[in-house]
């Protein structure tokens, strides 16, 4: 948490001019019983009518100067609190961006968007209660007890039974009800992976005629909230009666010995009063202490998660000196290249790859699912740093490559087709934003996208919804494909990008690209009709490179391709998907 | 004097503060806009809704009313608080009757003592009550959910129906437990209240009452205020929270586009967005607190000196002043509370409304009282002049017939869209036909036990649903009174036992999201054992089509052959194979069989089909010549 305070520092003048004009709140909300208390020891008692009206004149400008520090206050706290939520969820988002793949492996998607988005407004919450409440709880509390003794001493000894013993009931009540309350959140989130399961999973539920089964499965996660809830909420109602016992058996004391203190003449009547009000203002700064517990704990384990963003240690970015020439062949080789997940001593992903592919060459990758070649692909565009070897573009190494250049030059369609919100057109142009309409219809005609766009009554100005839902998946990567095209790599990659695509369209997809002029192009695909007109195809079997060549030469000198050729051409794929 | 309203079995371990000054100050301080926005929600029809809720508190009734008598004793007992510490101020301690007041305390002690025994019970059964009935409307809705047809879950997005189900619910749960008997102490906190002030002196009463107009000025000026900047504040959290999620959905490939740089200046502009409404939303709400207070202070302060000035005129006693001020402090918040209240029960009655047209869905029509049982079904299957449309005006399926044999291997084949999974939706009748029939053993399947019908049937689909249960459970989904034994037994023939091996903890490793830690194939491999374990009498098989490797591939293709034997198949077929195995193929397009029969008669034709095979066939005779 504290390591999160810088972001308030653009803030600090609002931020330490909340606290002092709560204390302005609080100085009058105090003064107001003391005062009370004149008028009546004073004031009534002598009679002294003018006594009273200046004295309740003065008790409602007090109010005012309360109004303004408290109103003030919140103003203050309220810019406080929105700048530093603001300002860490724009740095935390930054950082986000320039995480590397392997950052991206370890967070998942869902737990980012809570850090960025929930956890990120619960501090900015607490920011703006520490600013206010956290201020003004303990104040109250100590201004209260203060009072009490500047009322009456003797009466004030009251205190010393009723706040210990408050303290206790809180502390304990803060210590039992938390972990009973994990418990209930916990049974929460089963319950609703119950729910979600039978919503995913309704066709196998409904084919198996296992209703009954989800029913009981159902019924016993919601057994098991409520009685989880049930002793949490008990602990809740057995606490709030008593505590206030406590305090009313305080109240009670007051009466009864302050009778005694007027008796022997060491207080008045008003004191009483006044006293009676203090007591009521230090319970509840009480309780306003032990929500704040809660709150803070579970603050901080927001800050904790926000933290373990701004912390990670992002491995892939620009040496101090990257190089900013433009990369215009396209000629890509790999030298020796071995990687793994793990990094170095982990278990290798690729083993010694050694290939070139110069520039304009059509390089397919074939191999078995978990041989590599995917991972292979993503070493171009620097998404993953080598092991050991050197991957080189342009006879330059990647890693001294500025990302941005890199990148900029190479297009990549990854196996999941991930489009955005907004219109076709949007989708397309995302690739290149200042490409024009001549562009866009190029480049869908040439990911064989055209026509199928066109046959929507809105043609380009098609919505589609959150990633892309209303489009069938070969048609979700046909837009890919446009969108990676109209960029004018210099190398492409496409990773299986053609699955749910019919053949007929796929070949045509291919042949548009090799008219794409003077483009290294990458293709990873599972069938081999796919990529058999490739100028140099990779045979990938367990991370090692065990052939390259044309399709020719792999079939007369490869045994693997030879296997996979004959299982496929014997049973090929018809059509579509 | 301490009242203990906002805490009576309050669903939240924070303890709303009621009594003090500015206290917590309402919104703003838990989730932003918590009570506020939920103003904005209003129930279409209240008073029916409540109606049918009054059914599930009906049973507990008499335990209500115990509830309800609880708070009418509580909140009396609250009131003489302050009446009694008056009474001893007057009556005992300024002429100093000690012996007097000592029975007033002990009195009082007495009094406090079963007040907060009452508050405890009436917690205690209203906790154990509320609970009660937010467990059995949980479980009416998802009773409910499973007797939905599958139409509903195919219109209805998810995210829809899991906030029903919790969210709702939840909403219901919170004013239930403290808006219901809030409302209720509320109500007579004001009205005794303002009984006993004007007992006690009316032209003080008068003076209290002055805030009153004050406090519902303030109330309304300012929450409708903040009610409208929380909403704004709401719309654009919303649109942040949607930018940062399809950014973090999909930013591998904006890391593969090199876009990071507009996607932040994209974020940053909404987020000062949010940073300007924020502030706006925020003081509103945040400044709702040091009204109240001031005005909480203004009464204390008329009450001070105009009481002081009767009390010096002898018009009043100083007891009864003393009264008045802790009265007017219990008197200010219920009123600024009931505004409260009465939003949340204003989102409550709209979630229960929403949970209740859930529970108004129709259901998958009941079996008609003569639904016959099969056994011994031999697998004969016909479409009788199938019709069928998902919406009206746009046909899916048109006119389709056709019989198979029992035993035979049917290939539906045709291109994405065809209608090809509508014909499994309606022979599992997740669908019904819109006019024609479907027969097995020549039988209507509406005149078959839904149940019945679908244990009939085995279903492998390509993108296959499984738990986040053990692989053990997830197989024996298909017979839950299988044993171990069997369950090996089934995976072995599934050819999922090496991979099942080879995981850390064999049977018993636990799937995570649905199964997300095995490969597509594996899920589909597991998906078979699933079917073999459950026997069916028909199989309906969906062939995977891409990003399964070929090996993996071939270990699917072996297991479905072997599923396949001596039983009724369909195979929305993608392989040459499983095609020219089949004792016929039916090509769909357009909702239509264009064309029926083997591999070879469809050949011969040389028609639609031919023109699909043949867009592979070219490729294949150019690679022959070429070696």
């Amino acid at each position: 948490m504290k390591k999160l305070l810088v972001y308030l520092k653009p803030y600090w003048k609002v931020a330490l001019l909340a606290p002092l004009l709560m204390v302005i709140e609080v100085i009058c909300d105090l003064s107001q019983p003391a005062l009370l208390a004149r008028i009546v020891d004073y004031g009534i008692a002598k009679g002294d009518i003018s006594f009273i009206l200046r004295t309740g004149l003065l008790m409602v400008g007090i109010a005012f100067i309360g109004m303004i520090g408290g109103v003030g206050c919140t103003i203050a706290s309220t810019i406080a609190s929105q700048g530093f939520g603001t300002d860490l969820r724009a740095s935390v988002f930054r950082k986000i961006q320039y995480f590397s793949f392997s950052n991206l492996d370890r967070f998942k998607a869902s737990t980012l968007i809570t850090r960025l988005t929930n956890d990120i407004t619960q501090l900015q919450n607490l920011v703006m209660m520490s600013l206010r409440i956290v201020v003004r709880a303990p104040l109250l509390f100590l201004g209260g007890i203060i009072m009490t003794i500047y009322i009456n001493y003797k009466l004030a000894s009251i205190l010393v039974f009723v706040i210990p013993l408050l303290i206790l009931v809180f502390t304990y009540m803060v210590r039992k009800s938390f972990p009973l309350f994990t418990i209930v959140q916990q049974k929460i989130d089963k319950l609703n992976a119950v729910i979600l399961e039978n919503l995913l999973g309704i066709r196998v539920v409904k084919a198996f005629v296992r209703e009954e089964l989800e029913k009981l499965r159902f019924n016993n996660a919601n057994e098991e909230l409520m009685q989880a809830s049930l002793n949490a909420f008990m602990l809740m109602i057995t606490f709030m009666p008593l505590i206030m016992l406590i305090m009313n058996i305080g109240v009670v004391s007051v009466l009864w010995f302050g009778g005694l203190l007027v008796d022997r003449g060491d207080m008045h009547v008003g004191q009483i009063m006044a006293s009676v009000n203090y007591i009521t203002q230090i319970l509840f700064s009480l309780m306003m202490i032990g929500n704040i517990f809660v709150f803070i704990s579970r603050a901080s384990a927001s800050a904790e998660r926000v933290n373990e963003i701004l912390d990670a240690e992002v491995d892939i970015k620009n040496t101090s000196n990257p190089d900013r020439t433009p990369i215009t062949r396209g000629e890509v080789i790999f030298d020796n290249v071995s990687f793994s997940y793990d990094g170095q001593g982990g278990e290798l992903v690729l083993k010694d790859i050694s290939f070139t592919a110069s520039p304009g060459e059509i390089v397919a990758i074939l191999g078995t699912t978990g041989s590599g070649k995917s991972t292979l692909v993503n070493l171009i565009p620097r998404l993953y740093d080598v092991t050991s070897g050197r991957v080189l573009v342009d006879g330059k190494d990647v890693r001294d490559i500025d990302l941005e250049v890199l990148r900029s030059a190479i297009s990549a369609v990854p196996q999941e087709t991930i489009l955005f919100s907004g219109t076709i057109r949007d989708n397309i142009l995302w690739g290149n934003e200042s490409a024009t309409e001549e562009e866009v219809i190029e480049s869908a005609k040439i990911a064989q996208a055209h026509d199928f766009i066109m046959s929507f009554p809105e043609g380009y100005d098609t919505v589609i919804g959150q990633r892309g839902v209303d489009l069938s998946g070969g048609q979700k990567q046909r837009i890919a494909i446009a969108r990676a095209i109209i960029k004018k790599p210099v190398i492409l990659i496409l990773d299986d990008c053609t699955s749910a695509v019919d053949l007929a369209t796929e070949q045509r997809i291919l042949k548009g690209l090799k008219r794409l002029k003077r483009c290294t192009t990458f293709i990873i695909a599972q069938r081999i009709s796919t990529i058999m007109n490739a100028d140099k195809i990779l045979v990938l079997d367990d991370g090692e490179l065990i052939a390259q060549g044309t399709h020719l030469e792999l079939l007369r000198s490869c045994p693997l391709y030879q296997e996979i050729y004959k299982s496929q051409m014997g049973e090929e794929v018809l059509v579509d998907a | 004097m301490l009242d203990h309203r906002g805490q009576r079995g309050s669903a939240s371990p924070s303890f709303r503060g009621p009594g003090f000054r500015g206290g917590f100050r309402g919104p703003g301080f838990g989730p932003p806009g918590a009570h506020f926005v939920h103003g904005a929600v209003k129930p279409e029809d209240p008073r029916k809704t409540l109606k049918r809720f009054w059914e599930y508190l009906k049973p507990h009734r008499v335990k209500l009313l115990l509830i309800f008598s609880l708070v009418i004793v509580t909140s009396l007992l609250m009131l003489a608080g302050p009446y009694l510490i008056g009474k001893a101020i007057d009556n005992y301690i300024i002429p100093k009757d000690f012996r007097g007041l000592l029975r007033l305390v002990a009195l009082m002690i007495i009094l406090y003592v079963v007040n907060s025994l009452l508050i405890w019970l009436q917690g205690y059964i209203s906790v154990r009550t509320v609970q009660r009935i937010v467990f059995q409307l949980r479980k009416d809705l998802f009773n409910k959910l499973q007797s939905l047809p599958l139409r509903f879950f195919d219109s209805t997005p998810h995210g829809d129906v899991m906030s029903r189900l919790t969210n709702d619910i939840d909403t219901i749960n919170m004013s239930l437990g403290m808006g219901l008997t809030q409302i209720f102490s509320s109500i007579i906190s004001i009205i005794g209240t303002i009984i006993i002030m004007l007992r006690m002196s009316p032209l003080l009463t008068l003076v209290s009452l002055i805030v009153v107009p004050l406090t519902l000025l303030v109330t309304t000026l300012v929450s409708s205020r903040t009610r409208e900047s929380f909403l704004n504040n709401q719309t654009i959290l919303g649109q942040l929270n949607s930018v940062a999620e399809e950014n973090i959905n999909g930013l591998k490939v904006v890391k593969i586009f090199a876009r990071e740089k507009r996607e932040i200046e994209k974020f940053e502009s909404i987020n000062e967005e949010l940073r300007r409404v924020g502030i706006r939303a925020q003081i509103y709400a945040g400044v709702m607190g040091p009204l109240m207070n001031v005005v909480n202070n203004l009464s204390f302060a008329f009450i001070a000196g105009f009481g002081g000035w009767l009390s010096a005129r002898d018009i009043v006693s100083v007891g009864t002043v003393a009264s008045f001020i802790i009265y007017s402090r219990q008197f200010t918040r219920p009123i600024n509370e009931l505004a409260n209240l009465f939003n949340m029960m204003q989102s409550a009655i709209a979630g229960a409304e929403r949970v209740f047209k859930v529970m108004d869905e129709p259901p998958e029509p009941v079996d008609p009282p003569d639904a016959v049982e099969l056994k011994d079904v031999k697998g004969e299957v016909e479409f009788r002049n199938v019709y069928f449309s998902y919406k009206e005006d746009v046909p899916v399926l048109k006119d389709i017939n056709f019989h198979v044999k029992p035993g035979q291997t049917i290939a539906l084949v045709g291109p994405t869209g065809a209608g090809k999974t509508t014909i499994v939706n309606l022979l599992t009748r997740f669908y019904d036909v819109n006019s024609g029939a479907i027969l097995i053993d020549g039988i209507d399947i509406r005149k078959i036990k839904r149940s019945c019908l679908r244990s009939l049937l085995g279903i492998v689909l390509q993108d296959t649903y499984l738990f986040s249960e053990s692989i053990k459970e997830n197989i024996k989904y298909g017979r839950l009174d299988a044993t171990d034994q069997e369950v090996i037994e089934a995976a072995r023939l599934a050819n999922a036992e090496h991979f099942i091996l080879r995981l850390p903890k064999g049977y018993d490793t636990v799937l995570t999201d649905g199964g997300e830690n095995l490969s597509q194939g594996q899920r589909q491999l597991l998906a078979i054992a699933r079917a073999i374990l459950a026997d069916p009498a028909i199989l309906i098989l969906d062939e995977a089509t891409s990003n399964v490797d070929t090996k993996t591939e071939k270990q699917i293709q072996s297991a479905m052959l072997k599923l396949m034997e001596g039983r009724t198949s369909f195979v929305i077929a993608h392989r040459l194979s499983t095609i020219r195995n089949a004792d016929m193929i039916l090509v769909i397009n357009n909702g239509e069989i264009v064309e029926r029969g083997t591999h070879e008669e469809l050949l011969r034709k040389k028609g639609f089909y031919y023109n699909l095979y043949m867009s592979q066939f070219g490729i294949e005779e150019k690679v022959t010549e070429a070696v």
